[in-house]
């Protein structure tokens, strides 16, 4: 069985048909890059593997915790599920500590000393042991971002999604947040991440899944569907963006 | 029977009225809270009928004069068989007018902050009240002090209506002693005075947040 197994998935926002039955099974390490225009479902598709998103039709479990035809329970599927978005989210009336050790403590009920020990490593994790006090408006995007990353992983998380999380952030910061992010995959971290970086996906990734109007079009070994298309709809995507 | 009164007389009377102007004040305004907290949790609970009704009941007292509402609480709930007192018909009805419009202006706060918020902490995990308690509240919070001080004023003026269902607290008092005196300008121009006393500071005290606040985090 798959880690995250997504069959005959269907999403309307309304009379929009935005995911049109979607399958894809996600194996323990697997680093998947979901690519795809503006407004293909990327997002949507993310959102439904931790329930923010509901499911109209069709099936998803993730390590044995599934939501059938919409109905399961998402706080179960969440403490599975990290998630990272473009924004950061971060709380700003928390410092990054804070903002790290909220979920274990609340919804895990881990003891306090237990939780710190827990930021510190996750901060550690991704080079910002230092900032444990700061607030979120004392820090860079970049910061701020692995901060996120933090908070996500603080939960130990199977797998963890990430949309589009270098989008908001200057230029130069991008580098320091996909470190982080291929260091998580060397470590074996199992991560689902829509991303226009397309160098990143194919050195990173070992799989891609293309999205074209709500269906997975071409999917497989990143290297050689960047190269060789097989989809002309791939091919003009990759022109575009590269 | 024929009695002279000094104008010390006239403060002293005023000045005991006033207290009672305070205290409906207060009470109104802690009830008021309380109860507009509630109103809150139901207006913006994930429950469609907690959602319609205390939707209806804020309109309700938005949408209709404090004393009609004073009446209401006051003539009516005599027809239903409960007795109530001018001091209870005006906690009552002020509590009920207070709190509407708390849980407006607070709802207004709550959804001042961002639906990311709301995302990321589910993303989490954490329940609703979770998410209210520890990340949602405390942000809404920053911004609600400033509106929320400011709204006090409006109750303090609101209790000046009690006045008419009987309530002796400032209003009542300075028209009892207006006729009994004669001389209504010096007795208003205090009771004025004396709203204003209560009134300017909590105003002030306002804005000072509402700056305080606009540039902080
Ligand atoms: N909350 C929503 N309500 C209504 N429509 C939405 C919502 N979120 C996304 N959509 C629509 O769903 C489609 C897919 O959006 P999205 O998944 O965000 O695309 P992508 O991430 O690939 O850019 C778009 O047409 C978008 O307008
Ligand atoms: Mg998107």
């Amino acid at each position: 069985m798959s880690l995250v197994n997504i069959a005959g998935l269907h999403k309307h926002f309304g009379t929009n048909h935005v995911l049109k039955g979607i399958d894809l099974a996600v194996e323990e390490g697997d680093v998947i890059a979901l690519i795809g225009r503006s407004g293909s479902g990327k997002s949507t598709l993310l959102r439904t593997i931790n329930g923010l998103e509901s499911i109209d039709k069709g099936e998803l479990v993730v390590d044995g915790t599934a939501v059938h035809d919409g109905k399961g329970d998402l706080r179960a599927l969440r403490q599975k599920v990290g998630m990272v978005f473009q924004q950061f989210n971060l709380f700003p009336h928390l410092t990054a500590g804070q903002n790290v050790m909220l979920a274990p403590t609340v919804v895990k009920k881990t003891a306090k000393r237990e939780a710190e020990d827990i930021a510190k490593e996750v901060l550690l994790k991704v080079g910002l042991s230092d900032k444990f006090d700061s607030y979120p408006d004392q820090l860079s995007g970049g910061q701020q971002q692995r901060v996120a990353i933090a908070r996500a992983l603080a939960m130990r998380p199977k797998v963890l999604l990430c949309d589009e999380i270098t989008s908001a952030l200057d230029p130069e910061l991008v580098n320091e947040v996909l470190a982080v992010v291929q260091q998580l995959a060397a470590e074996g971290m199992t991560l689902i991440m829509v991303t226009h970086e397309m160098r990143f996906a194919r050195d990173v990734g070992n799989k891609l899944i293309f999205i074209h109007h709500g269906r997975i079009h071409e999917s497989g070994d990143p290297k050689t569907i960047l190269t060789n298309p097989e989809t002309p709809e791939l091919a003009n995507f990759t022109r575009a963006v590269m | 029977m024929f009695v002279q009164f000094t104008t010390w007389d006239i403060v002293r009377n005023l000045l005991e009225a006033g207290r009672w102007t305070l205290a409906l004040s207060l009470l109104a305004f802690m009830l008021g809270g309380a109860v507009g907290l509630l109103v809150l949790f139901l207006r913006i609970s994930h429950n469609r009928v907690a959602q319609a009704f205390t939707k209806g009941y804020i309109e309700i007292f938005q949408g209709t004069p404090l004393l009609m509402q004073l009446f209401i609480v006051f003539f009516g709930l005599p027809l239903l068989g409960i007795d109530v007192s001018p001091w209870l018909a005006a906690a009552l009805g002020l509590t009920l007018f207070t709190s509407a419009y708390l849980a407006e202006i607070w709802r207004g706060c709550v959804e001042a902050v961002p639906r990311g918020q709301w995302e990321a902490s589910a993303s989490l995990a954490l329940s609703f009240p979770q998410q209210m308690r520890h990340v949602v509240l405390p942000q809404a919070l920053r911004v609600a002090i400033a509106p929320t001080v400011g709204f006090s004023v409006q109750v303090v003026k609101g209790t000046a209506v009690t006045s008419i269902i009987g309530f002796a607290e400032l209003t009542k008092t300075g028209s009892m002693l207006a006729n009994a005196t004669f001389q209504p300008f010096l007795v208003f121009g205090l009771v004025a005075a004396g709203y204003f006393a209560l009134c300017y500071p909590l105003s002030l005290y306002a804005k000072r947040l509402e700056r305080r606040f606009h540039v902080a985090r």
